[in-house]
């Protein structure tokens, strides 16, 4: 009979259920952020345990490397990738749910049966532990020293890793960027062969009750400067109508003129020219 | 605690993340089934290291904790390469060999 430490028992029977909840959570959510969050919830559990069975390091190691960093980052590419989609429910394979369902079950019974009852005696890592002072210090010695080569090895991938990630997150570009020089020349050519206006675009319109970027400006016919809205705004078709705006201002012209009986100048007489 | 429920649960652990990775059509949730199974694995390692009375499975663990933050980065960055020609994370789309 294994002899039983109370604590560490109560932790597991704690900490277990928490941890396969935490698991069924990550398989059954419907959304990713929360099947994230769930699987964060069962690494803290882990960790729990890991200080159960007396490895302090790695349980530190579990929630900092593995509940910090890589759920963050999973996190940070969810956010990335948009997060309010969710899975669709249709099958696509036909039976794939159940045999999943029985693979799973196969899976794990098969570890258990085999594992079963194969422990018969643990011995405890105390006395590992305490052999070069504490876990921490047991861990750097065997580190550095049986296990120094793989350390370093390591050490190689995690750079490739890096480099790699690096590489794969650059974009390509396809043509060479202009310089600004090339694209005045550009600009140039286009005047001299299409007479297209080499200089600024005029700025959006202002008129009394808005000066949005939405509003085009008026040229000295009256008519509207297509240039003067973003390109972007066109497609979306989201460009205010100058006539209208300009209502307002040659109604109050018009309350005005009435009021003194008087023409104020000729702008007033079209109205839909003021800006 | 004992360490049969232990091994018992990373294989529960293990189980359900298979079983994720299967039926999850999200490329970054079928990746976090992985990294459950990685800490299932994990799990066993730091039992053994407790019934052996050794060290030795503990390094192990920290290892493939090393392991699985560099496979992270590569294959995260692999999904957001392949939304970016796509639009889309599903594992079903990515299925241009089948064509």
């Amino acid at each position: 009979m294994i002899p039983l430490a109370l604590e560490t028992d109560i932790l597991f029977a704690i900490c277990g259920p928490l941890a396969v909840a935490g698991a069924l959570g990550l398989v059954l959510f419907r959304k990713a952020v929360y099947s994230a969050l769930s699987l964060a919830f069962t690494m803290l559990n882990l960790a729990a345990l890991y200080v159960g069975m007396d490895a302090p390091m790695l349980a530190a190691a579990q929630i900092i490397v593995y509940t910090g960093a890589i759920m963050m980052l999973f996190l940070f590419v969810l956010m990335l990738v948009g997060v309010d989609r969710s899975d669709s429910l249709v099958e696509t394979l036909k039976g794939q749910r159940i045999w999943a369902v029985i693979g799973a079950v196969g899976i794990s019974g098969l570890l258990i049966a085999g594992t079963g009852q194969m422990v018969t005696r643990a011995l405890g890592v105390r006395s590992a532990n305490g052999e070069f002072g504490s876990n921490v210090q047991g861990l750097a010695a065997l580190i550095f020293g049986k296990y120094v080569f793989p350390f370093e090895l390591t050490s190689a991938l995690l750079i490739t890793a890096a480099v790699g990630a690096m590489i794969l997150a650059q974009n390509v570009r396809l043509t060479p960027k202009l310089s600004q020089r090339e694209m005045s020349v550009q600009r140039m050519k286009a005047y001299a062969d299409s007479g297209t206006h080499p200089g600024a675009l005029p700025s959006s319109g202002v008129v009394a009750l808005h000066n949005s970027i939405a509003v085009p400006a008026l040229l000295p016919d009256g008519s509207i400067a297509p240039d003067s809205v973003s390109e972007t705004l066109h497609t979306r078709g989201a460009i205010l109508d100058t006539a209208e705006l300009s209502q307002a201002t040659a109604k109050n012209f018009g309350l005005i003129a009435a009021a003194t009986g008087t023409e104020l100048g000729n702008d007033t007489n079209s109205g839909g020219e003021i800006e | 605690m004992n360490p049969d429920f232990v091994l018992w649960l990373a294989a529960i652990l293990f189980g359900i993340g298979a079983f994720g990775l299967i039926t999850r059509r999200n490329a970054l949730v079928a990746f976090m089934c992985v990294e459950l199974m990685l800490n299932a694995a994990n799990l066993v390692l730091v039992t053994m290291s407790e019934v052996h009375g050794g060290l030795d499975g503990q390094v192990a663990a920290l290892f493939v904790m090393v392991v699985a933050a560099a496979e992270v980065v590569v294959g995260l960055s692999i999904i957001v390469m392949v939304y970016r020609s796509r639009r889309s994370v599903s594992v079903d789309t990515a299925s241009l060999l089948k064509r």
